[in-house]
């Protein structure tokens, strides 16, 4: 599919052609349901779809009325407030856990290791509603369910296979002499893991946690179950927003999350090329 | 260590035999990655596993008739069913004996909607029972106070329900699940028009596979044109994939139920081009189109990414060397590149298919009542009807289908293969 060559028959370039064409439509149905819902956002009726005023670009159909309503209206707040108390020790724990675990499993010689690594994945596999069904009949049979605490180590489960994958991913290419080469040196395991290995797995860890922190920042079917209404977060306010009283601030926050993620995306870029250009260093 | 066989044992320097001094040290080697292990191990078992296996026993766990009712439980044991008479004496009198305990410490109620997923209207009975109990004489005769309580006390169905039931564990929930009953004959398939779980199930199969279909048709070309451009623009392009992958799932959902609605964009614009009158704006939500539409978006960059990895692998030579050896385009494409991506789809289906056959938030919010999934029964059953043990059971089922898939994922790609991004 690189260039057409000149001696191209009719019929091979009217396929060309038409083959870009299609894969055109396809990205146009992957990327504008999330590029419709940025100038919707500024909608200055409580209209889900463009108004007049909006297409003839004409200023007064454009407002921040809902911006200012998600920053002002207690609801949204909390929710927010509550997200972010949320998803970062869930991240926390899933991340130090994961990444020690990890270490661990990219040993030469880890007893049971297929059994060990079917555990830890798991709750990346199950779905999301049996996760939540198992976790709120046993949760409230020991007194967690409806608590911050609860919501917190059930957010930190369902992240750590994330850890897990990406940190392993980055030992599977670290040169193992590099920790012989400190031992030798004099350093003992602690100093080594992080003056040496840590910062070479650094990308790992950190794309890692941020999939730990979206996996919970994004995640309602689980706190939708075991949350009660004091750990009700942002996801969870759009979810009920959705079903119940559709409001267009709900499109300012997704635009503001839309926000979000572009930011994460380039940050894991940019670790993914750091990750690859040390590599590309090390020897061996 | 006496392996004396090779004449001199070769020890290290302080005299112990090598290989028992190799075995020590590869021993305290798989001892330090335990150790690290698990800690994390520990804590999956404990806030992940433990509810699974939680989940699975309340599946098949029926202990709340023995606990309200333990004399009576005994007591039926005599019985014999097939005799066409209600019991006699004796166990009404633990009944009695057992209900007044039960009213005291309000657990009647609680074993009355239990037994009512099995037979309905045994609530009310047990209900009204509970209010006559204190009522009635200590003396005895009981048979005759308890069907002047109400008639059901009267119907051999009930006890066969309270007897059938009376076990500390039951396949009723799984019974259930699987749209069948116990009845007099044995196991047998409800009233047609009750059968709706194996209609569900059907549907979340059909969908499933229909939604996987389509992500394979449409990600299929994007792989393809992404692993043959030249690595530059590929990358600018697989931002157009990836952002959506990292788009928050109630993002996406809402922003579907932005376009689709009747009043919304996708009907605005055709309205607007005249392809549809004002009246006859198209349904496309609250239905199975809205549920097909959303999640094959969704779950698209999940096909994408494991084809592109796999089309990224196939060396253009060899369709270069078909071209040369007469293929015309199709057939260099159909005999040779493809069969090299097939795993590439085993890959990107099987992984689609898991994840929507258990979808929740998508179909609850553009499926309306056709385009649900199983999954949202099984929340329905959690949080409305708090038929806790149903909702075990169907979930047990439908974690016994993503656990026979993922075995098929794990065969095709292997569980360490499993690459984010």
């Amino acid at each position: 599919m690189s260039a057409l060559p000149p001696y191209a028959s009719p019929l091979q370039r009217t396929w060309y052609y038409s083959f870009r064409v299609i894969c055109g439509l396809i990205f146009f149905f992957l990327i504008f349901p999330i590029l419709v819902i940025l100038p919707l956002s500024f909608n200055a009726q409580d209209f889900f779809t463009f108004t007049k005023e909006m297409l003839a670009l004409n200023p007064a159909g454009y407002s921040f009325k809902h911006y200012q309503d998600f920053f002002t209206n207690p609801d949204w707040q909390q929710a927010l407030t509550n997200s972010v108390m949320i998803a970062p020790v869930a991240t926390l724990l899933a991340t130090s856990f994961g990444t020690i675990a990890a270490v661990g499993l990219s040993q030469s010689h880890v007893p049971y290791k297929p059994a060990i690594m079917a555990v830890l994945i798991s709750p990346m596999i199950v779905p999301l509603i049996i996760s939540a069904a198992g976790m709120y009949f046993f949760y409230s049979r020991i007194g967690l369910q409806g608590t911050y605490w609860g919501v917190v180590l059930a957010h930190a489960a369902l992240g750590t296979p994330f850890v897990i994958i990406t940190v392993t991913a980055t030992l599977v290419g670290f040169d193992r002499s590099l920790v012989r080469a400190s031992a030798s040196l004099g350093a003992n395991p602690v100093t080594t893991f992080f003056k040496v290995q840590m910062p070479l797995i650094v990308p790992g860890v950190v794309s890692g946690a941020l999939f730990a922190f979206i996996t919970s920042f994004d995640e309602v079917v689980v706190v939708l179950f075991l949350g009660s209404a004091g750990q009700k977060t942002l996801p969870w306010q759009m979810f009920t927003g959705l079903r119940e009283q559709i409001s267009p601030t709900i499109l300012a926050v997704a635009s503001l999350m839309v926000a979000i993620s572009i930011v994460l995306l380039t940050v894991l870029e940019m670790l993914r090329r750091r990750s690859e250009r040390l590599r590309g260093l090390t020897p061996g | 260590m006496s392996d004396t066989t090779a004449g001199q044992v070769l020890t290290t320097k302080d005299g112990k035999p090598l290989k028992a001094a190799l075995a020590r040290a590869l021993r305290r080697e798989k001892l330090r990655s335990l150790a690290l292990i698990a800690p994390l191990l520990i804590f999956v078992l404990l806030t992940f596993v433990a509810p699974i296996v939680d989940m699975l026993f309340r599946s098949v766990e029926n202990s709340i008739v023995e606990d309200t009712l333990p004399r009576t439980v005994v007591a039926l044991r005599e019985w014999d069913p097939a005799s066409g008479q209600v019991p006699d004496e004796e166990v009404f009198a633990a009944l009695y004996g057992d209900l007044v305990v039960a009213v005291e410490e309000k657990k009647h109620t609680r074993l009355g909607s239990r037994l009512n997923y099995e037979e309905s209207g045994i609530s009310s009975l047990f209900r009204k029972t509970g209010r006559r109990v204190n009522r009635m004489d200590e003396a005895g005769p009981f048979k005759e106070q308890f069907i002047d309580a109400d008639d059901k006390w009267d119907e051999i169905g009930t006890w066969q329900v309270l007897r059938q039931f009376s076990p500390p564990y039951t396949d009723g929930y799984f019974l259930n699940a699987f749209d069948a009953q116990r009845t007099a004959d044995g196991i047998e398939l409800k009233p047609e028009d009750e059968r709706i779980y194996m209609l569900l199930f059907g549907r979340t199969l059909f969908l499933s596979i229909v939604i996987t279909v389509s992500c394979l048709l449409l990600g299929y070309p994007i792989a393809f044109l992404l692993a043959a451009l030249p690595l530059r623009s590929s990358n600018l392009l697989m931002i157009l994939v990836l952002l959506p992958f990292w788009t928050s799932l109630l993002v996406r959902t809402s922003a579907w139920k932005v376009l689709l609605q009747q009043q919304g964009v996708i009907n605005d614009f055709l309205v607007w081009t005249g392809l549809i009158s004002d009246a006859s704006r198209l349904v496309m939500i609250n239905n199975q189109t809205g549920t097909i539409i959303a999640m094959t978006h969704i779950l698209l960059p999940f096909m994408i990414l494991p084809l592109y990895s796999v089309m990224k692998t196939i060396s253009p030579t060899y369709v270069r060397a078909a071209k040369s050896l007469g293929a015309n385009d199709w057939t260099a494409f159909w005999r040779v590149y493809f069969p090299q991506s097939v795993p590439g789809i085993g890959a990107g289906a099987v992984l689609v298919f898991i994840l929507s056959i258990g979808y929740y938030i998508t179909p609850e919010l553009v499926g309306g009542t056709s385009g649900i999934f199983i999954s949202n029964r099984i929340a329905y059953h959690i949080s409305s009807s708090l038929n806790w043990g149903l909702a075990a059971a169907l979930g047990t089922l439908l974690l016994v289908a993503v656990m026979v898939l993922f075995v098929v994922y794990d065969k095709i790609v292997g569980i360490d293969n499993v690459k984010l991004g």
